[in-house]
């Protein structure tokens, strides 16, 4: 039970899919501007992901070795326009904000790095809850990136207005990509001398 | 000074490792290296003898910087007694009210700049630096005189603290800190950078009868099919006034002559690199020429000189671009490096109809590329010689 919670709490903070393997980067860049569509990308994500390293560690046994990448990206790209459907069935609106990068889950590291290095040699279940761990480690990321542009760029979060814009001049770099670039470099200052100091202590 | 000395050796053992103050032992340094020779000294291997050290270097720069610095002091107040037509304001008059503008810039810079410099000096136990001198005076230089303070102590921070201190503090940067910092207010700020904003003005009165515009920025919004001649016909911008620099813009920037001065000195001590320094020149030059004889834009058609005196180039390409921590290191390197500068400036100011002025983008472009250009020049070296041998 307690290594199974691992799966889970791993990729969380010590081995963080964004902040430590420095994967999906792209996409935290491109869709932190606002907390709303980091959190529903985050949400796709996890989907996408879960779902992918279920019917890829089902179908691992039978997927020839040298085809393995185009099967698992015939599997990931279903997903994912599955997702885009959705997404637009029912949010349109933010749909239209996240534009392509829904689409361009496809090409997240993490969904095909998770495939490759555990969907394929794990059952089922474990990589449900490997999909699950990665895919919140992801959307941590990307909220907490996307809480400090949205609320340092433009005073608000969640569209909320909490600093008054009386007083406050909203940072316009915060709301570029490179203002993203610094936001998580910070982050990763801030895990690999605090967080991860604690946690191998701990260990 | 003797009396110092003696509070200095007084006090000295209480920042001792494990004694009361050792987590603030580098102000102590810093204090005490500043007032005297450092008492250590190396004693093993072969050392060059020389009287020049990071703090001689640093001082010569700002030595260097002075007259752009009490020109623009002059021009901030004159500007903005010309703007506001105060009766009968004199030499006297104009240097008071520029004072008055920009000593708070440079105060908020060097206080903010300070704190940082410091907290990561005890928190790093490295000791306080010297480069704060001069990116802490570099950056209001750069700045317009309208800037709101808070905005120089957020820029100083981020040019510091992100720029440099991530890096391992001075000699470790990547970038110029004073030039990263002011690329984060102009991004950040976009609105205090851009428009009228080169004069300041009483609170919020805006200066109706003076457009603050710079020459680059008339230029620029000249309609096409005009040409630049045309400006320079009208009576917009002249040769002289944007050579001795009475124009509004930067505080520090807007005389090629006092930069002109100042790249003297720092050539005479030997600080600054010529071949970097020349090299900006020939690759605007050469560049502008091109842009003459192809480009059909009002800013195409700017004779090539004037682009030597338009805008931050000179202080730019004298000050900025010799940093010898994020410039080239290699001879040919910094030929290639200072050449291109010059080169990126001028597809920045023709090709981009965002920005008029690209001085800033280059050099901090080009200060990425450095090491790569360095690398590639001790790789043709290695390789000719190995064809040699």
């Amino acid at each position: 039970m307690a290594k199974l919670r691992k799966i889970v709490t791993d990729p969380l903070a010590d081995n963080n899919p964004v902040t430590w393997q420095v994967l999906g980067v792209c996409s935290a860049l491109a869709v932190t501007t606002q907390v709303s569509t980091a959190m529903v990308m985050s949400i796709a994500l996890t989907a996408v992901l879960c779902g992918s390293n279920v019917v890829i560690s089902l179908l691992r046994n039978m997927i020839p070795n040298k085809i393995r990448m185009i099967v698992e990206l015939c599997v990931i790209a279903t997903l994912v326009i599955l997702a885009d459907q959705i997404l637009r069935a029912f949010v349109y609106d933010i749909s239209k904000q996240l534009s392509v990068f829904v689409g361009l889950i496809i090409t997240n590291c993490i969904v095909m790095g998770r495939a490759e290095a555990y969907a394929l040699q794990n059952p089922p279940f474990k990589s449900f809850l490997d999909g699950i761990g990665n895919g919140l480690g992801y959307s941590v990321i990307l909220v907490a990136v996307a809480s400090f542009r949205e609320l340092l760029g433009s005073g608000s979060w969640f569209g909320i207005q909490i600093l008054d814009p009386a007083w406050y001049v909203g940072n316009t770099l915060m709301l570029l990509p490179p203002g993203a670039f610094v936001i998580i470099g910070l982050l990763i200052w801030f895990q690999r001398t605090i967080i991860s100091k604690t946690l191998r202590e701990e260990d | 000074m003797k009396l110092i000395l003696k509070l200095h050796d007084n006090i000295r053992h209480l920042f001792k490792d494990g004694a009361l103050f050792h987590r603030v032992s580098p102000i102590f340094d810093a204090a005490d290296t500043f007032a005297f020779t450092p008492a250590e000294e190396t004693h093993r291997g072969a050392h060059v003898r020389d009287a020049i050290d990071i703090k001689r270097v640093m001082v010569t720069v700002i030595y260097a910087l002075l007259p752009c610095f009490l020109f623009g002091v002059w021009n901030a107040g004159y500007q903005y007694n010309m703007a506001h037509a105060v009766p009968g304001a004199g030499l006297v008059d104009h240097i008071l009210r520029g004072l008055i503008i920009v000593m708070p810039i440079v105060f908020v810079s060097y206080a903010v700049g300070g704190f940082w410099e410091v907290l990561f000096a005890c928190v790093r136990k490295h000791p306080i630096n010297e480069g704060l001198l001069v990116s802490g005076f570099l950056f209001p230089l750069v700045l317009p005189p309208t800037i709101p303070l808070w905005q120089v102590a957020v820029g100083i921070t981020f040019g510091i603290v992100i720029g440099k201190e991530i890096f391992g503090g001075t000699g470790m940067n990547v970038v110029n800190p004073a030039l990263l910092s002011r690329a984060f207010i102009f991004f950040a700020y976009a609105k205090s950078m851009t428009g009228n904003v080169w004069i300041a003005s009483k609170g919020d009165h805006v200066v109706d009868a003076v457009t603050g515009a710079t020459p680059l920025g008339v230029l620029s919004a000249m309609p096409e099919g005009a040409t630049a001649a045309d400006a320079i016909a009208s009576g917009q911008v002249s040769f002289m006034q944007m050579f001795l620099g009475v124009m509004p813009g930067s505080i520090g920037e807007t005389s090629t002559l006092a930069c002109l001065i100042g790249a003297v000195m720092l050539l005479l001590a030997g600080v600054a690199s010529w071949r970097i320094i020349l090299g900006c020149v020939i690759g605007l030059l050469s560049t502008a020429t091109l842009a003459n004889i192809f480009g059909s834009s009002p800013m195409a058609q700017i004779p090539p000189h004037f682009h030597l005196v338009a805008g931050g180039f000179a202080f730019g390409a004298i000050f900025m671009a010799t940093d010898p921590v994020s410039a080239a290191a290699t001879k040919a390197g910094k030929w290639i490096y200072g050449f291109l500068i010059g080169m990126l400036v001028i597809i920045v100011r023709v090709l981009n109809a965002g920005f008029p002025e690209g001085v800033m983008l280059s050099i901090l472009f080009m200060n990425l590329m450095a090491p790569l250009i360095d690398s590639f020049v001790v790789d043709h070296h290695i390789r000719r010689r190995r064809k040699r041998a």
